[in-house]
């Protein structure tokens, strides 16, 4: 520290108080230093979190707009029901092959009704304009409703992904040189079309509610068979989870004896902790498929390896909130005669009950948005086309989870799967908001300070 | 599902058992439940317990032994074949399942009857058609072998889920009916069924010890397995790791540790010195309100999963550092996978992890060290650095070390951000892996599960385990050893 006497000693002519020398000068310089330093790392951390939060809200919402191309399409009965009868059974022998030329037709007609100027002269040259997936859409909307055959109806057929990435300057003219999938002329003709309102851009419920697709078709692909996964996984880790770390918790917190054995529960527990979540996955991998031989890629599984990952969280949660119930509420049940087990059953229990909920929310937020374990069991490289039929199916057919579906089109080379995956975490995060947000109002509202 | 509806039915019988029991009670006393020990719940309570925990506890036994022990008593009738196709015998094993999966969906959607289906011969039926328009399709024909071995695996299952049905359905009734007995006006109800809840409890209890059980077994019998196939010395001490599924794969667990170690170090030096200070700024010198905003918001950091990260290395900051660093830039960086951006990446999402840690020790330091240290005449910054770090060190070398653990441990963003090359160089730039990034490559691949290049993803996350163990025993050590006492 400083002193004035070491000033004086060295033979400088002491001076006033009130004007600061050199060394004071110095000090306060540090200080103000010091102080930036530490607003410079809020800042940081404050910058981080900007450039995260907008990256992924810049890159994922293009996700929830879908590029459709808006033409009459004429559902010729020559082709599609030669028998007239409109049996829909019989129509399903026509295949989606069948419905391709209509498609293609259609577009043409469309681009030549508008005038628009083109170099295409044939009309299997529009396949690049729609989707692979258009002509069976078709085919189900036609199936559903068997009557329009022979009419002509304006559909909204569903635009390639090249085209949905030009009009979401994702795809450039550039990139289309070395692209095989469509050239530089389509893109002038989409032009065109979006002139002539052809071509429009409406919110994407499919991707919200819609199933993953293949590879090639990534204008296709949806988060919602994922989203059941999801749901089925929380639903076991819910029902496993809460109540064995509340038994667990009441025991540890309650009653244990202080011993050995509780010392070897509560190490485990706050190592388990502390365990990497890949960890886990070489535990479910282990144990639940190839020991118990449980089902690859099934919410099931995750949902064990998940709630035996969320038990810690849940534990330490429910023994903080059963701590901060006063003593008094105990030795009142006590002293009017309640058990132990009915003073903490009937009394004490209540009273956590808010802690524990949001503490159970928030390890379900984190159950929900965790990857790594789920790679191991399988869950990804599975591609999630199918519903479950029923909930039993739910729980033990194969499926795909939020987290690892974004994984999943991650890993794909189309850089059309990028913005999915973008728009997917959008997706993950609003349910963790949620998660949390009723988390902390349930805190808030229900919190009691003794 | 017959174990659905097996649980269905026994927690029918305890529910006639609480009412039952619950009704005898009140009956034994003629209405006065004064007379009763217990009030009458208890002796409700009493029935349903003794008829639903032992037959479940038997259910969940029985339904994890049953697949293993009759797969060892068929695997005497294939064994001969696996050895002679030279094909490893959990496969073939495999094949049984699946035939016998077929033949069971083939009953049931009345393609085959039950007689036909124990009789048939690979020389006389295509059974290869026959379960594929069941709908479970096979990689080949069905050997002789295998197909007796499927029809007894069969035969076996039907009988032991017949006994099981039958068992666990008298235990239930069993109990049930034991616990009915027991009621008197005497007897204890709430004493015995306080003691069955208590030990309902510590079974909760323990999962968390199965658990740690459960992941060393795992880890242990596996990781012994591939020692056996692979020598130790090597996967220790190589410095290669070129795994091939073909064989004469080398297998050093070096390069991994150096990629684990290499990108946690970045992401420390990006952690530690922003959490750190963004934790004294906050303890120290923010208003209320700026902490009421800047504490949550970089907490924020902490709750968004890995994943996310990941796809934010991969996407953002590894096309970013390409910019400056790659071929159009300095030129040291040939894609945007690497070292560096998995590191700075890992970095951000250790802030928050290192700053409410470092929050919560500074803010335990006791208010009269920064007093006599303002009274002596230091400024802040000084009573900072001189009395509240020193203070709180064994808790901030701790929280280091947590973050450390987490960032060895921590793997979508390194799978996503860090590439997938083994390699041990100095260059940040350069993409690097890691230990957690090998072992989902290995798991995830088709590789069979016997052969030492997905075992070693076993040896590699025992590695895991036990590096990210000591360090979290060290951090608690240090904490405790070297924490100051107040008061």
């Amino acid at each position: 520290m400083t002193d004035l006497s070491a000033g004086a000693a060295s033979g400088q002519t002491p001076r006033s108080l009130t004007q600061t020398d050199a060394r004071t000068k110095k000090r306060n310089a540090a200080e103000k230093r010091f102080r930036a330093y530490g607003m410079a790392a809020i800042a940081a951390g404050m910058f981080f979190l900007v450039v995260l939060l907008g990256s992924i809200v810049t890159n994922g919402v293009t996700a929830f707009q879908q590029t459709f191309l808006q033409v009459p399409v004429y559902l010729d009965p020559e082709k599609l029901d030669k028998t007239g009868n409109r049996d829909p059974e019989e129509m399903k022998k026509v295949s989606t092959f069948g419905y391709k030329p209509l498609v293609e037709d259609a577009v043409f007609a469309a681009v030549q009704a508008a005038g628009i100027e083109t170099a295409f002269e044939d009309a299997g040259d529009m396949d690049a304009l729609f989707s692979a997936s258009a002509a069976a859409q078709l085919r189900d909307r036609v199936l559903a409703n068997p009557d329009l055959v022979g009419e002509t109806v304006t559909f909204k057929i569903l635009a390639s992904s090249r085209v949905d990435g030009y009009l979401k300057d994702r795809v450039t003219r550039d990139s289309v040189a070395r692209d095989k999938n469509i050239d530089a002329a389509h893109l002038d003709l989409v032009d065109g079309m979006r002139d002539a309102s052809l071509v429009t851009k409406s919110f994407n419920w499919d991707f919200i509610t819609g199933s993953d697709a293949s590879e090639s078709r990534p204008e296709q692909a949806g988060m919602g068979v994922a989203m059941l996964g999801s749901f089925y996984m929380m639903l076991v880790v819910l029902g496993l989870a809460l109540p064995i770390g509340v038994a667990a918790s009441i025991y540890l917190e309650e009653f244990a004896p202080k011993n050995r054995f509780t010392d070897l529960i509560e190490v485990n527990i706050s190592n388990l902790a502390a365990v990497p979540s890949i960890v886990f996955g070489i535990l479910g991998l282990a144990v639940f498929i190839q020991f118990v031989e449980l089902p690859q890629s099934a919410p099931i599984v995750g949902g064990l390896v998940l709630t035996l990952m969320t038990l810690p969280t849940i534990i330490i949660a429910t023994r903080a909130s059963l701590q901060s119930v006063p003593p008094s509420i105990r030795d009142a049940a006590l002293g009017v005669g309640a058990s132990k087990m009915q003073s903490v059953f009937h009394h004490v229990l209540p009273l956590a009950m808010p802690g524990i909920l949001t503490g159970t929310i928030i390890g379900l937020a984190q159950a929900l948005g965790e990857t790594a374990p789920l790679l191991l069991i399988g869950m990804v490289g599975y591609i999630a086309t199918n519903y479950p039929d029923n909930i039993a199916s739910g729980f033990f057919d194969p499926n795909s989870a939020m987290p690892a579906q974004i994984y999943e089109w991650a890993k794909r080379a189309d850089p059309a799967y990028y913005e999915r995956a973008w728009g997917g975490i959008i997706i993950l995060l609003v349910f963790l908001f949620a998660m949390n947000a009723i988390a902390i109002i349930l805190r808030r509202r229900f919190e009691r300070r003794w | 599902m017959p174990a659905f509806w097996i649980v269905l039915i026994v927690l029918g019988i305890a529910v006639a058992g609480f009412v039952l029991g619950r009704s005898r009670a009140l009956n034994a006393v003629i209405g006065d439940r004064r007379d009763l020990h217990s009030l009458p719940n208890y002796y409700g309570w009493n029935a349903a317990l003794k008829g639903v925990v032992p037959a479940l506890g038997l259910l969940a036994i029985w339904l994890i032994l049953q697949p293993m022990l009759i797969e060892r008593a068929v695997t005497g009738l294939v064994s001969e074949q696996a050895i002679a196709e030279e094909r490893d015998l959990g496969l073939v094993l495999a094949d049984v399942r699946r035939v016998a999966a077929g033949l069971d969906a083939a009953v049931a959607q009345g393609l085959l009857s039950g007689d036909a289906a124990r009789d048939l011969s690979t020389a006389s039926d295509d059974i290869r058609a026959t379960l594929a328009t069941a709908g479970v399709a096979l990689g080949s024909d069905v050997q002789p072998a295998v197909l007796a071995a499927a029809q007894r695996f069969r035969v076996l299952s039907g009988q032991a889920g017949l006994v099981m049905v039958a068992l666990v359905l008298a235990i239930s009734a069993g109990g049930t009916l034991y616990g009915l007995r027991e009621v008197r006006p005497d007897f204890r109800a709430r004493n015995v069924v306080e003691q069955g809840i208590r030990a309902i409890l510590i079974g909760a209890a323990c999962i968390a010890i199965l658990t740690t059980v459960g992941i060393v077994l795992s880890l242990v019998f596996n990781t012994i397995e591939f020692f056996r196939l692979y020598p130790a010395a090597d996967f220790f001490f190589s410095t290669t790791w070129s795994p091939s599924f073909g064989g004469g794969s080398e297998l050093g667990i070096l390069p991994l540790l150096w990629g684990t170690l290499y990108i946690s170090l970045i992401a420390l030096l990006v952690a530690v010195p922003i959490g750190l200070f963004a934790a004294v700024y906050l303890s120290e010198y923010a208003t209320k309100r700026v902490r009421s905003v800047a504490k949550p918001a970089i907490e924020i950091l902490a709750g968004i999963p890995t994943i996310v990260y990941g796809l934010f290395a991969l996407l953002t900051v590894g096309p970013l550092l390409m910019k400056v660093f790659g071929d159009d830039g300095l030129g040291w960086m040939q894609a945007g996978t690497a070292v560096m951006t998995a590191g700075l990446v890992m970095g951000i999402m250790l802030i928050p992890f290192v700053s409410s840690l470092s929050d919560d020790i500074i803010n335990a330091v006791p208010q009269a060290l920064r007093d006599g240290s303002y009274g002596l005449g230091a400024t802040q910054s000084e009573t900072i650095r001189q009395v509240i770090l020193p203070a709180a060190l064994p808790g901030i070398v701790g929280a280091i070390l947590l973050a450390a653990s987490r960032a060895i441990g921590e793997t979508m963003i390194v799978v996503l951000g860090a590439g997938a090359a083994a390699r041990m160089e100095l260059n940040p730039f350069e993409a690097m892996t890691t230990v957690t990034a090998k072992i989902v490559s290995q798991l995830t691949g088709d590789a069979d599960f016997a052969s030492p290049e997905a075992l070693v993803a076993f040896a590699l996350g025992m590695t895991l385990f036990v590096i990210t163990l000591g360090l979290n025993v060290l951090a608690l050590y240090i904490v405790r050893k070297y924490r100051e006492q107040y008061e």
